[in-house]
């Protein structure tokens, strides 16, 4: 089958590869880059495991097309510390004890900082509606919401 | 038509394990020479927190850091034998397990110490932070680190210890049925407060407030979070989850995330929480363990609250919109009882 050229930014580092046509962003991510962060929930848009930043804007990478990311910059979880260091989500969500499983944390935090990125003050309200597409099993989302809100406060007095 | 508050009780004992042949899970705990310690196991942790808690449990048992201690849960084929993690055992059989390892890697590690300081084992003591001293005289001391490289390179000892923990097969009495199929239990009681709308059948969380017993709370925090986490696993099988929402036929039944229905962030409530701690006589420092009951009160305490809020006794899981409404048009009409 043919292949399709592919480049874009990935995490601030421009990678080019090979797709075959249909190939969703999830797959090119996980096995053509090896970025394992994004995760495979249901590959239908109903969990958001999958959850990335294309040019900042939360998009389900599982129904996203490779060949549709050409060119723009894509942010997985791999790419939000800084260094060694944790981002204010990472820490709030270790302290808030707001994984068990971990399987949805990187869809969580992705649509997290998504709303942090907007909105740095966001109310109980906004983050509730901003992680609504993401499904968590094991944590009832209450340490979720409070992580969310308590980095929202730490970037607040940081600035 | 209208919304209607109501307000439920349930109150639950969980026994903790089982008592199928016994039960039985085992551990291994090993030093390497630079004096951290390995814990294997075949007990998965799904989350619920048994690495953290087994970790906790060998380092308090061995007298050195947490830091030092390492658990291994990987493999079934080439760990030692566990029964699961499932009956809420995890914290208690594992733990015992672990514990009894531990006690016996301690042994080998002090007299390993007690070689090099020259002195007799029982007059030595761990002081938590990595050193072993001669009792009264904290100057005497030796670093695990140290006393691990000459079991290994001087000494030729291995500072190990095998548990397992199995619970004696409590044959039934013929006579009487009578058995015993846990060692300890813990208790739970939930108030759940619903809102109910007697026009669409929707069934809304308002508040719950629970309480706790479940032995020593070993690590507080992973508690509260399995409590926190386990009473929307509760809401979500008393009011969602199933594998056939309506319909008898199973083609009709949800095949994804989109069909199975569960409870999003935006359906959670307050939920305010009690750990009563009453250590357990047989528990790894008194812990029985959270685990299944987190779930278990919320179902008839939400069924309850229904009743109070429109009168309607819903026997059938989940509590579907659909339910709710023909059970309130079957009596004719909503009739809420005395709130107290």
């Amino acid at each position: 089958m043919t292949k399709t050229p592919l480049q874009f930014r990935h995490n601030g580092r421009d990678v080019a590869l090979f797709v075959e046509g249909g190939v969703n962003l999830l797959v090119a991510l996980r096995e053509s880059i090896g970025d394992m962060t994004p995760k495979f929930g249901c590959g239908q848009g109903g969990c958001g495991a999958c959850s990335v930043l294309i040019d900042g804007e939360l998009h389900l990478s599982c129904l996203t097309l490779a060949e549709a990311v050409n060119g723009r910059s894509i942010q997985t979880l791999d790419g939000v510390k800084d260094g060694p260091n944790l981002h204010p989500l990472q820490r709030a969500f270790m302290e808030q004890f707001a994984a068990q499983c971990g399987y949805c944390t990187p869809g969580m935090l992705m649509a997290a900082k998504a709303l942090l990125d907007r909105n740095p003050s966001p109310t109980r309200a906004e983050v509730i509606e901003a992680i609504s597409g993401n499904i968590c099993r094991c944590t009832g989302y209450e340490p979720i919401i409070n992580a969310v809100l308590a980095a929202a406060t730490s970037g607040r007095a940081r600035a | 038509m209208a919304k209607h508050r109501g307000r439920g009780i349930a109150s639950i004992n969980y026994p903790i394990g089982m008592n199928l042949g016994g039960d039985p899970s085992q551990a291994l705990v090993h030093s390497n020479p630079s004096g951290k310690f390995t814990v294997s196991l075949s007990s998965i942790d799904l989350g619920q927190g048994m690495k953290s808690v087994t970790r906790q449990i060998c380092a308090e048992t061995l007298g050195v850091p947490v830091e030092d201690v390492y658990v291994d849960t990987a493999d079934s084929d080439t760990g030692p034998h566990c029964m699961g993690s499932f009956a809420s055992r995890g914290t208690h059989r594992v733990g015992n397990a672990v514990m009894a390892a531990a006690k016996e890697a301690r042994g080998v590690m002090m007299e390993a110490a007690a070689e090099e300081l020259e002195v007799n084992a029982a007059d030595l003591d761990t002081d938590g932070r990595g050193n072993i001293h001669v009792k009264g005289a904290p100057h005497r001391s030796i670093s695990t680190k140290d006393v691990a490289i000459a079991a290994q390179f001087k000494q030729g000892k291995t500072i190990s210890g095998r548990g397992i923990f199995l619970v004696p097969l409590s044959e039934v009495n013929p006579e009487t049925g009578e058995m015993s199929p846990a060692t300890c239990y813990a208790h739970a009681c939930l108030v759940a407060e619903v809102e109910v709308d007697d026009e669409t059948g929707e069934v809304a969380m308002v508040r719950m407030d629970s309480a706790y017993e479940l032995g020593r709370a070993l690590n507080p925090r992973l508690v509260e979070q399995q409590l926190v986490g386990g009473a929307w696993m509760g809401i979500s099988h008393t009011l969602f989850e199933t594998p056939e929402p309506y319909y008898p036929d199973p083609v009709h039944g949800p095949r994804d995330f989109v069909e199975y229905l569960m409870p999003g962030p935006g359906d959670i409530c307050p939920h305010d929480i009690a750990v009563l701690e009453r250590p357990a006589a047989d528990g790894p420092f008194g812990a029985k363990g959270p685990g299944e009951m987190c779930a278990n009160p919320v179902l008839p305490a939400v069924a309850n609250a229904i009743f109070n809020a429109v009168g309607v006794r819903m026997d059938e899981l989940p509590i579907t919109p659909e339910k709710v409404l023909r059970a309130i048009k079957a009596q004719g009409g909503a009739r809420p009882q005395a709130r107290r």
